[in-house]
């Protein structure tokens, strides 16, 4: 399509219109509310489905709700995640937990916060959380370990409480 | 050994001229780092920012920290450059604006100084001669650099100043048939007695102030460094402290012209009202006068700032354009016009 250009008139070729006008919007932007936010002491409000760093939860009576399955840790696309299972003995301070991990390790300088362990995992014990800014000052102490991501992590409010269910049939059978 | 130390006595003008000359660049200096933090701050408010705010109180230090970072940046020379110009070039372009600011006048007097460093009678030629000195670091900058960047700016600059600069010398033609002097001094006396020259010559006025925006390549006319399509034209192989200089030597320069202008139009330290627009007999007003002519200097400061963050940049042929065949005609019939009227109110 051609496009047939419009001729000026004298006012408009004169330029000096522009330049005003321009000078007006400038001097409108200057005087306007600023949009900048000064990060370390305003924050941005996080939204709800944010994918932050991955943390382990506890549920509300307090036991730690991994079991060590390692579902995470295969499904993890930089394997960032590391799991210690424990051994054949019974944990007596697990309270009733089968298979709590003795340690669990993510290191947050792999992780790609892509959310795949938290959908990945049978036992709702994995949420990426809001944490966007993560800092350390060695490679080491960027691996949080079990109890780091344990505290970090709080309390998820579990509608099943699966590990209550699982005490109150052992009473009942009297095997424990 | 008394007479040795009589011989070696200057007159005291001497000592005089170099406490004014001390004070001019301990003003300028300080000038040019709050130009540079002024001009981030503005052009942030303009875009909707805030800008550098956090080293010091609203950011004053700020241009401290800038000059601290070039100083610890390395200073890389190219392989490929001519060495003694590369060296030279970033001088060349530092000196003229300290230069210029030797003739004008900053503000009446204290107690017996007048406040200006060299109170010249060919005071404008002088300051025209100096002004297009600036160029030569810029060209020098463009040919040492010995690369296709720095080498079209430095082109662009050269025809740029040559186009801009005849313009800007025939817009001011008309204030001196009307002063009748070349004296800076002189030109805000008259201005005192009747009226500023800016309502007096308007026409030369807008061409004196276009001429001075591409005179000291800010835009709309920063042909010579333009980034997008120069990388950043004349200065793109220097680094560190030479850029700074670059930088500096830029911001000085607006700040001469800046002052030029308010010597010329807006009748430099004085003011129509309160008796402002006399030699001032004490210290006080010497302070005030003085006060009064940085004030203008940093409204012109801001008026180049301002322009910067709202045209965009001239095409080459436009500017050419714009030069040679609208202002320097406006500014030959602007010095007709002029003379005929002076010829006609003479009788």
């Amino acid at each position: 399509m051609i496009v047939s250009r419009k001729k000026l008139n004298w006012l408009e070729r004169l330029y000096l219109p522009a330049i005003l006008s321009g000078l007006r919007v400038t001097l409108r932007h200057f005087f306007r509310r600023k949009v900048t936010m000064q990060y370390p002491e305003e924050r941005w409000v996080v939204p709800t489905g944010y994918r932050g760093a991955p943390y382990l939860v506890k549920d509300q009576a307090g036991r730690t709700k991994c079991v060590s399955c390692q579902l995470c840790e295969f499904v993890c696309p930089p394997r960032a995640i590391r799991i210690d299972p424990p051994g054949p003995d019974i944990n007596e301070s697990a309270g009733n937990v089968e298979k709590e991990p003795q340690d669990f390790r993510i290191d947050m300088l792999r992780c790609i916060f892509c959310g795949y362990c938290q959908e990945v995992c049978p036992e709702e014990a994995i949420f990426l959380q809001e944490d966007y800014s993560l800092i350390g000052r060695t490679r080491e102490e960027m691996v949080y370990g079990k109890d780091k991501l344990l505290e970090l992590g709080g309390v998820h409010q579990d509608g099943i409480l699966k590990w209550a269910r699982k005490q109150r049939e052992a009473e009942e059978q009297g095997v424990h | 050994m008394e007479a040795l130390w009589q011989s070696l006595t200057l007159p005291p003008a001497f000592w005089y001229g170099l406490l004014k000359i001390g004070l001019a660049i301990g003003i300028l200096m300080p000038l040019i780092a709050l130009a540079v933090l002024a001009e981030r701050r503005i052009s942030a408010a303009i875009q909707d920012r805030i800008g550098p705010n956090r080293v010091g109180p609203w950011g004053l230090l700020q241009p401290l920290a800038d000059g601290l970072k070039f100083l610890l940046k390395e200073d890389f020379t190219p392989g490929h450059v001519r060495k003694a110009y590369f060296w030279l070039a970033p001088a060349a372009a530092m000196v003229p604006p300290f230069l210029t600011v030797a003739v004008i006048p900053f503000g009446s007097t204290m107690g017996s100084q007048n406040m200006v460093i060299a109170d010249l009678n060919v005071g404008i030629l002088y300051t025209f001669g100096i002004v297009s000195l600036s160029v030569y670091g810029i060209v020098l900058a463009g040919y040492a650099s010995n690369s296709k960047y720095p080498f079209l700016g430095g082109i662009r600059a050269s025809a740029q100043m040559i186009s801009y600069e005849i313009a800007m010398g025939m817009s001011v033609v008309p204030l001196f048939l009307l002063v009748g002097d070349l004296n800076l001094g002189k030109v805000i006396e008259y201005q005192a007695q009747g009226g500023w020259l800016l309502f007096k010559q308007p026409l030369a006025f807008v061409i004196f102030l276009v001429a001075a925006f591409a005179e000291t390549n800010r835009l709309p006319f920063d042909m010579p460094e333009s980034e997008s399509e120069l990388v950043s034209g004349y200065h793109t192989e220097y680094s560190s402290i030479k850029f700074a200089l670059f930088f500096l030597g830029e911001y000085a320069a607006m700040i001469a012209v800046s002052a030029l202008m308010v010597t010329l139009f807006l009748g430099g330290w004085t003011l129509p009202f309160f008796g402002l627009d006399q030699p001032a007999a004490s210290v006080w007003g010497g302070l005030l006068h003085l006060g009064i002519f940085f004030g203008k200097l940093g409204a012109f400061m801001v008026l180049f700032i301002w322009v910067r963050w709202m045209m965009p940049r001239f095409r080459y042929d436009q500017l050419m354009h714009l030069g040679w065949q609208y202002f320097l005609p406006l500014a030959l019939a602007n010095i007709i016009v002029t003379a005929l009227w002076l010829w006609l109110a003479a009788g």
